[in-house]
């Protein structure tokens, strides 16, 4: 039977003149990750966009991709039929077979787009419903809380027939609001925060800061694997392996261990900030919560902040850990994120870290190293992997 | 000295140094070549009734003599299976489903593989209790620690022949006499994966009822070892099927596998006293070049068998370490390769501070290595000392 998804956008119809703008970019996006699984055609009319799923194609594989893309706030997924009542009741207890003999109460609702057809919608519904209710004894009608709604719209070329619609991932369309670099360790925090900020529209370059051999091969890999489950969201993403090793062990030289982290923290951001700009990124995302480890105090994080100039997003700056854990869960990077493979974060970990750092202090520690030349040659050193 | 390995060249064609041989060894030649054999030619099943099936058979039968041989046992007492983790599950749930009834007291030490471990840990939560002996600072576990530890409901003595960690034999010998005495009718089986080829097999000697070892570390592939039921000791299996084995290890065997154990027994059988004075040779030169390298390095334990030595260089995290010497084509591995990178539970039992524990790395020689795998060693350790001690 032919199929396809009906989608409704979320916010972005609440657009202005930009709404165009929006709606091209949830195409593109919706085409690329269909694309993957199957050919199929995707379209939009009066902001409902149709994804026609050929006869051939594996429709499950389109409607799990399709529940990933941000932008989209509900999913349908309907059987297509000819507009007239047979091919509508021998769609709606073929396709809805299962649903049917599952549910012990039901209603017809019909929509009508097509204004010429010959009978109003509530004719159409109640002529359905009685055959169904003839024919499937066990299905009680009732009209306000049934298990199972029988939707029936009747449209221009087809009618379509389904169950109902269920939530899409919501969010705006990934690059609907521009590109931002994400710093990503490795551990449970990050991919999230990256998840979240893809959700409200920003395409995502991942930045990683790789100390081999302090830090093992098999931790890159594990960021790698993040990375490539974090596309199933945000679509193709370069992700940037920052080689880090030099710097770690400058600092560790000529610092004072209680400073290890901030300093260290401060050159990450400096680097990625670099990198954004080279990738033309309006933002940083890291995965702080306040409070969370010693870096992430407030005062930590003044410090840390202060070397960039572009605005830093921290989603899941209010977040207990349980909640981050939650959706790393939901999104699939939790039981990647759990490998034991140290990250660059833990390689120096001073004893007794300074969690109420004063500025004058970290900059007389740095006035030891020579930032300038350190950051230049990681950024240049920087190798690109393309995920997705 | 003979070369069996194929000496893999490494990044920049670099020769690769390869002293984890506690964690699996290369394949021998003569190894890979039975196997290929039995897989393109001599492929039949030895439970077929054609020519085929009997040349099957016969190889079977060939393999089996000369495994027994090299496990000091005789053919039908030595069954084939996976490996050590299979033996040790078929010793340690057979006993406890045979002789349940006899009593539910089982004895390990605190230093055995986590096949051993994690199977009585499983037995205890049905219902078994389970007695760890503890080892002394040197990994050996004291005779009278035993004795304490013998109940009248001990059903079982399971306890490795040396420590795959830092290279300690236990005193199974004295340990299977004990337990005859104070235990007649308790069973012992020895876990002998990291004395197999190390020190000579003498099960029957040592009052030993059960006895694994594992075909991939003597130069067999993975996925093959055998197992030693003493003749009049009947334990259930922990598989069914068509009968294979005596009915003890049911499933087609796996003749590459097999013939390839074989071969290897064969190989290390001609050449182990030759081969144990040669490595002898090479761990004392790794002591002696360690010591005067770096003076402030420790060895864990005692190793009575030259194939395993664990050291520490305090200082230089074991993690970092190894990656440091991987560089450099130097393949060590930081207490066992099973653990993962979990801190080790045998240097914890035997009480060392959590420095050593943490930047503790295991040698482990096989009879190919030469001096110039423990020069390479010796220099790559120096590169990561330089780098992680200030």
């Amino acid at each position: 039977m032919k199929e396809v998804l009906l989608l409704k956008c979320g916010e972005i119809v609440l657009k202005g003149l930009n709404r165009k703008k929006f709606e091209d970019r949830l195409l593109g996006n919706l085409r690329r990750r269909i694309r993957a699984v199957a050919p199929c055609q995707v379209e939009i009319h009066q902001s409902v966009i149709y994804v026609w799923i050929p006869e051939d194609a594996d429709g499950d594989a389109v409607t799990e991709a399709v529940r990933r893309v941000f932008g989209v706030a509900t999913i349908c997924r309907a059987a297509v039929c000819e507009k007239t009542l047979e091919s509508m009741q021998a769609a709606a207890e073929d396709y809805l077979a299962d649903r049917i003999a599952d549910a012990r109460s039901f209603k017809v609702e019909t929509k009508r787009g097509d204004k010429k057809f010959p009978m109003t919608s509530i004719q159409v519904s109640q002529h359905i419903g009685g055959e169904l209710a003839d024919k499937y004894k066990h299905l009680q009608p009732d009209m306000h809380t049934p298990e199972l709604t029988v939707h029936l719209e009747i449209r221009t070329e087809h009618a379509f027939v389904h169950a109902g619609p269920e939530p899409g991932a919501g969010g705006m369309p990934v690059g609907a609001n521009g590109r931002a670099a994400f710093l990503l360790s490795g551990g449970i925090d990050s991919p999230v925060a990256g998840y979240m900020m893809a959700k409200r529209g920003l395409e995502l370059v991942g930045v990683h800061f790789f100390s081999y051999p302090y830090t093992s091969e098999r931790a890159k890999e594990k960021v790698v694997e993040l990375g490539q489950i974090l596309t199933r969201y945000t679509g193709r993403m370069p992700l940037l392996i920052v080689p880090f090793t030099k710097i770690q062990e400058e600092i560790r030289d000529k610092c004072h261990e209680e400073l290890f982290t901030l300093v260290m923290r401060r050159f990450m951001m400096r680097i990625a900030e670099r990198l954004a700009v080279q990738y033309e990124c309006g933002a940083l995302i890291t995965g702080e919560s306040l409070g969370q480890v010693a870096s992430q105090t407030m005062p930590a994080m003044a410090v840390t902040g202060a070397v960039c100039e572009l605005p830093v997003f921290r989603p899941v700056i209010g977040m207990d850990k349980e909640e981050i854990v939650r959706i790393a869960r939901k999104i699939d990077t939790f039981e990647t994120s759990i490998l034991p493979y140290e990250d660059c974060c833990t390689v120096f970990t001073p004893k007794h870290p300074n969690t109420r750092p004063k500025l004058p202090k970290i900059l007389e520690a740095e006035s030891r190293l020579d930032v300038e030349t350190l950051v230049g040659e990681a950024v240049a050193g920087t190798e690109r992997i393309v995920l997705g | 000295m003979y070369n069996i390995l194929v000496r893999e060249s490494g990044r920049k064609g670099e020769t690769m140094h390869y002293l984890d041989n506690s964690a699996t060894t290369p394949v021998l030649p003569e190894a890979a070549e039975a196997a290929v054999h039995a897989m393109r030619e001599a492929f039949g099943n030895p439970s077929s009734q054609h020519r085929l099936g009997n040349r099957a058979a016969a190889m079977l039968k060939e393999s089996r003599a000369c495994v027994a041989q090299a496990m000091g046992a005789q053919p039908g007492e030595v069954y084939f299976n996976s490996g050590g983790t299979e033996g040790i599950n078929t010793a340690v749930f057979g006993v406890c489903r045979k002789n349940f009834r006899r009593g539910k007291h089982i004895i390990t030490t605190a230093v055995e593989h986590s096949a051993t471990l994690n199977s009585l840990k499983k037995l205890e939560g049905e219902g078994f209790s389970v007695t760890r002996l503890q080892p002394d600072v040197d990994g050996h576990i004291p005779l009278g620690r035993l004795e304490e530890a013998l109940r009248e409901d001990t059903i079982l003595l399971t306890c490795m022949l040396v420590n795959n960690e830092v290279g300690a034999c236990m005193p199974v010998g004295e340990m299977g006499r004990l337990l005859k005495r104070r235990c007649p009718h308790a069973l012992f089986h020895i876990d002998a994966v990291q004395g197999f080829f190390r020190v000579p097999l003498t099960p029957a000697k040592w009052g030993c009822d059960l006895m694994s070892v594992s075909g991939h570390k003597v130069g067999a592939p993975k996925g093959i070892g055998a197992f030693y039921m003493k003749k009049g000791v009947a334990l259930p299996p922990l598989l069914y099927g068509g009968g294979q084995e005596n009915g003890f290890r049911p499933g087609t065997e796996p003749m590459p596998n097999i013939a390839a154990l074989a071969a290897a027994c064969r190989v290390r059988a001609a050449a182990f006293a030759g081969d144990c004075e040669h490595v002898r040779g090479l761990c004392a030169y790794l002591k002696a070049q360690v010591a005067e390298a770096f003076p402030w390095a420790v060895q864990n334990g005692v190793n009575d068998v030259p194939h395993v030595v664990s050291l520490s260089f305090p200082g230089c995290k074991s993690e970092v370490m190894l990656r440091i010497l991987e560089q450099e084509e130097v393949y060590v591995s930081a207490g066992s390769a099973c653990a993962k990178g979990h801190e080790s539970h045998v240097l914890r039992a035997m009480g060392l501070p959590k420095e050593r524990i943490d930047s503790a790395l295991r040698v482990s020689f096989a009879p190919h290595n030469t001096r110039a795998d423990v020069d390479a060693f010796i220099a790559a350790a120096r590169k990561g000392a330089a780098m992680l001690r200030r």
